[in-house]
């Protein structure tokens, strides 16, 4: 409804290119914010900058909708593909580019507080041209067609990621070695997957994705055509922070600065699941005989083990960052569980929970950020009380806590529930009762800090915590809201998971 | 107002008198005023919804669904309607109870207790009133979550370790078992969870290997029926004020649990498929362990409310019992046992807490002779105990006769042998308790004077005195209750696997 009117309203250049301005609007703005002259004056832009290619996204989105068949194809420089490069967004990538940018938006609007906090009003500018960077990456790979640019575009985000996390530095020293580790690891990913593309540009001659995918069946089981898929599974699986490949992303999460870490939270490890998704799915084909066998050998496996293994790590962190950042690994093994059924049922479980998980995850960071704010230290001794001195920041977070446990009529429910239905379709009952077993974990930990909260006395009463400012309460209580919308009618939502899973899969997967 | 607005009205109303409580917070007198007079409300919409069941309607309320197939609605049938009836119905009583017990007291966050009261109820409503599993599923978890606060309300650190034992007690089973049975349901029923006569699953052709498990998942997931293993919450629940215990821990919460299995056994399973399943067989050996194990370890307590908290967990198995005889007498039993028991139970941890009030004593061995000083509340205790071990022309009569009834109907003769072995040690460690407070033995000293000046406040003894009179009324009104509940179970066979003559 409100998407049909939007491509009603929009100019004609708009709907002609909303592909490409995606991540060409941030990309653009983002040397000209190094040099503003006032870092509130670049905050004010980075809002605009997102917001515009929130509206891109939206846009995009009503098309893919609205077109038969789900696919824009753009070829830049009118060079048409395979020789050119090509924007593709079919129902998967608008999708993600949705959460991206949405998130983005939202990120940006209550960075300016967080920034005066850890950073410095004079460094503002050029921190969010690092931010916008990473932005304008993230949106890049989601909406390429192209193998190597989203390489490109893995890189622009992830050499900005590094500089956003080093930032924490003024915070918390031990950001440092957290960044440099994070470069390391993420270097070798980006490396393993240039390799991978490289192994089958050498097997087909192309690089455009579409192109790759109908070459393929042809070659049949040819040898570096395995060897480049085994190579790009492992650097993207290291981006997504799929277990055990995610040593990086704790230190990362719990020692960058606060607003960083939500922005990562809900989307860095987003789009790196979509990427490969988009591999594994639309380029490799689900019925070639060694993807099979990684699916159910490899894939499963890995999402189990990182559901119960790093469920338990959450349940034993003193430091609340920290918590979360193991639970996300968790939930990423949630996603990649239900990925690798490969069913219908099972992508778009998959699918669902990628969006949720942004929504919890992004307000859950965002309600440490606020608290962070006022007193450095996130430790559960930190939040003691916390029910008390700052309600509304804190019953935010019990939402998103709730929802990240899979409460009913909360979103986390309905995308477990989701998982749970593939899952015994597939009759895999044993691997409902791992589910069932981590989200009890989640009670645990969840259950800790929000005792903690709302029933301890606080440790220091003299330096009591404030609320939040209104500027991060907005954009804090639309996600805590939409966890709660999204769990009574998740009609939108699942919509978005099933013709996501439906472009992935192929319709016939569904009859 | 239409059946629709009634519902939504039982759903609601406990929710708005939450916030009129919170709002009155600062007036002690307007706060239970409001109290009172929602209770009454409450009660009254619960019955006119209950008439509009008795003459055959079947009220409903379509929310709408979150992704198809799982629906957010209430449907209301006898079952349902008899369990809200008790629980709003026990509320107004208890809500007299606790003004008298909380000031007698002089307990600390009355207001938070009262609001938490009252989401309770909406927890338990929202239970009665469920069309589905999944609606069930999320007013069970109200229900846990509400009265968690009601259980630490002390504050102190036992309060605190009984309230974490009950809390993840119940989540867990609930995530644990029962999430996953009602997932599994969903998938096995095409994405179905509707609560419909005759059994949801009754055509699904379920191998006896997973019906068992799912049974087993069911029942063992519905931690709030309190069968064993899963029963231990109920005794650290104790900690609680007295009139939590009372009406949540004998009423609201416990048997929110057992018709939650009555209603998977009558609504999900159906007594065909329930018959098919091997492992009912094992979930009656179970219930009969319960009933007897709680029942031994009930005599071993000394102290009043946890004897009473052993003697709930026997007691529930009842129902489970009635619930997994499945047949028609079974059943009915099982019902039946959800009124009697509320009524008969909640006026002996009234008692409990009057006498706590007066004197501070919490010891069964400390209280010999003190029935000299407060008769009432003794002679009401007596009563409720001897409608608890089933004599007539008490309530808690008919539930074990049917029962018994139906166990032989379904050939499991010798449950009868365990009932009537229940009911023996139910008077061992029942009735002492009264005799000897009436008639002490030579050479026990008296209780000088009340810890409390004046003694138990009038409304913590009249209210006892009116549940347990309310016994007496509930075995001369067996028959309307048990027509009523008969819709409920129409397709419910009396004999299952006999050829009858």
């Amino acid at each position: 409804m409100i998407l049909e009117t939007l491509l009603v309203t929009a100019p004609d250049w708009a709907v002609r290119h909303s592909t490409v301005l995606i991540p060409i609007v941030p990309l653009v703005v983002a040397p000209v914010l190094a040099m503003s002259p006032s870092g509130r004056l670049a905050w004010l832009v980075s809002i605009a900058t997102t917001a515009a290619s929130l509206y891109f996204a939206l846009l995009t989105l009503a098309i893919v909708q609205s077109t038969t068949g789900g696919v824009i194809s753009y070829h830049i420089g009118n060079w048409a593909p395979p020789i050119g490069i090509e924007f593709r967004v079919d129902s998967l990538n608008a999708m993600i580019l949705l959460i991206v940018t949405l998130m983005g938006f939202l990120a940006s609007i209550f960075s300016w507080p967080t920034i005066v906090a850890e950073i410095s009003k004079e460094k503002a500018g050029l921190f969010l041209c690092a931010f916008l960077l990473c932005f304008a990456g993230l949106c890049g790979v989601a909406t390429t067609g192209d193998a190597f640019n989203l390489f490109v575009f893995l890189e622009i985000s992830s050499l900005s990621t590094y500089v956003l996390v080093a930032m924490g530095a003024g915070r918390d020293r031990r950001a440092l070695p957290a960044a440099f580790d994070y470069l390391i690891m993420g270097t070798l990913g980006a490396s393993f997957y240039v390799v991978g593309v490289g192994f089958l540009y050498a097997a087909t001659g192309t690089l455009n994705m579409a192109d790759i995918a109908a070459q393929l069946p042809a070659l049949g089981a040819n040898r570096s055509v395995q060897v480049g898929f085994a190579f790009i599974i492992v650097g993207l699986g290291l981006k997504a922070a799929m277990w055990p490949l995610h040593q990086w992303l704790p230190n990362a999460y719990a020692y960058s600065p606060s607003f960083v870490t939500m922005f990562l939270a809900a989307t860095a490890t987003k789009v790196a699941l979509y990427a490969l998704i988009r591999w594994m799915f639309t380029i490799f084909q689900p019925e070639f005989a060694f993807e099979q066998a990684l699916f159910t050998w490899v894939l499963a496996p890995l999402g189990m083990a990182a559901m119960v293994i790093c469920s338990f790590q959450a349940v034993f962190q003193t430091d609340i960052r920290r918590m979360l950042a193991y639970s996300s690994v968790a939930q990423v093994g949630y996603m990649i569980l239900g990925i690798s059924l490969g069913t219908a049922a099972g992508v778009s479980a998959g699918l669902l929970h990628l969006f949720n998980h942004a929504l919890m995850k992004g307000a859950l960071f965002m309600a440490v950020a606020g608290i962070c704010l006022n007193v450095q230290g996130t430790t559960l001794r930190d939040f003691a009380g916390l029910g008390r001195s700052a309600p509304f920041t804190m019953t935010a977070f019990a939402i998103a806590g709730l929802s990240l446990i899979g409460v009913p009529l909360t979103a986390g429910f309905i995308s477990k529930l989701q998982l749970g239905y593939a899952l015994f379709e597939q009759g895999w009952w044993w691997a409902v009762l791992l589910v069932v077993f981590s989200s009890f974990l989640a009670v645990f930990y969840v259950g800790r800090v929000l005792q903690a909260v709302f029933f301890q006395p606080p440790a220091n009463p003299s330096k009591l915590r404030k609320e939040a400012p209104l500027l991060l309460l907005v954009p804090l209580w639309t996600l805590a809201l939409a966890n709660l919308y999204f769990g009574i009618d998740a009609s939108f939502p699942a919509g978005l998971a099933r013709d996501g899973a439906v472009a992935a899969l192929g319709l016939e997967a569904f009859q | 107002m239409t059946p629709e607005m009634l519902i939504a009205a039982a759903i609601c109303l406990p929710v708005i008198i939450a916030a009129g409580i919170a709002a009155a917070g600062k007036f002690p007198n307007l706060r239970e005023g409001v109290t009172l007079i929602g209770a009454f409300a409450l009660f009254a919409v619960v019955v006119q919804l209950t008439l509009l069941v008795a003459g055959g309607a079947r009220p409903e309320l379509y929310i709408g669904e979150a992704i198809p197939g799982l629906a957010f609605a209430f449907k209301l049938e006898p079952l349902g309607a008899l369990f809200a009836v008790v629980a709003s119905g026990l509320w107004i009583v208890n809500s007299f109870y606790s003004i008298g017990y909380m000031r007698g007291n002089r307990e600390r966050n009355q207001t938070r207790f009262y609001i938490c009261f009252a989401l309770a109820l909406c927890g338990a409503m929202g239970v009665a009133m469920s069309g589905n599993l999944f609606t069930l599923f999320v007013f069970y978890e109200v229900l846990t979550l509400s009265t968690y606060p009601l259980v630490a309300h002390k504050g102190d650190a036992a309060a605190q370790r009984g309230a974490r034992i009950y809390l993840l007690t119940l989540l867990g089973t609930s995530i644990g078992l029962l999430l996953t049975a009602i997932m599994w349901t969903w998938m096995l029923a095409g994405q179905n969870l509707d609560f419909v006569d005759g059994g949801l699953l009754a055509n699904a052709n379920l191998s006896p290997l997973v019906s068992s498990a799912l049974l087993l998942l069911f029942v063992f997931g519905v931690g709030k029926a309190a069968l064993m293993p899963f029963h231990f919450w109920l005794p650290n629940a104790m900690v609680a004020p007295t009139p939590v215990s009372a009406l949540l821990h004998a009423v609201a919460v416990v048997k929110a649990g057992v018709f939650a299995v009555m209603k998977i056994s009558v609504y999900i399973f159906g007594d065909e498929l329930l018959h098919a399943t091997p492992s009912r067989e094992f979930l009656i050996g179970a219930a009969c362990f319960t009933i007897v194990l709680a029942s031994l370890i009930a005599m071993t307590k000394d102290n009043l409310k946890a004897r009473l908290a052993y003697s709930t967990i026997a007691q529930l198995a009842y129902v489970t019992l009635g619930a997994m005889l499945a047949d028609h007498a079974g059943v009915v039993g099982g019902s039946l046992q959800i009124a009697a028991h509320a009524v008969g139970k909640m006026t002996l941890f009234m008692c409990a807490g009057a006498i706590y009030v007066a004197t501070g004593l919490t010891n069964i061995s400390d209280m010999k002779g003190l029935g000299r000083k407060m008769p009432l509340v003794f002679i009401a205790f007596f009563i409720a105990s001897l409608s608890i071990i089933g004599i007539p022309p008490l309530a808690g009569d008919w539930p074990k006769y049917e029962l018994m009834q139906g166990a032989i109907d379904d050939q499991h003769d010798w449950v009868v042998i365990i009932l009537i072995l229940s009911s023996l040690i139910n008077i061992a460690y029942l009735l002492p308790i009264p005799i000897l407070g009436l008639m002490p033995p030579p050479g026990t000293k008296p209780l000088k004077e009340f810890k409390r000046p004046g003694g138990a406040p009038a409304l913590t003894v009249a209210a006892p005195l009116f549940t347990a009179a309310l016994c007496f009324v509930l075995f001369f009104m067996i028959d309307p209750v048990s027509d009523f509940l008969e819709p409920a179970f129409a397709t419910i066979e009396y004999f299952h696997g006999v050829d009858l003559p």
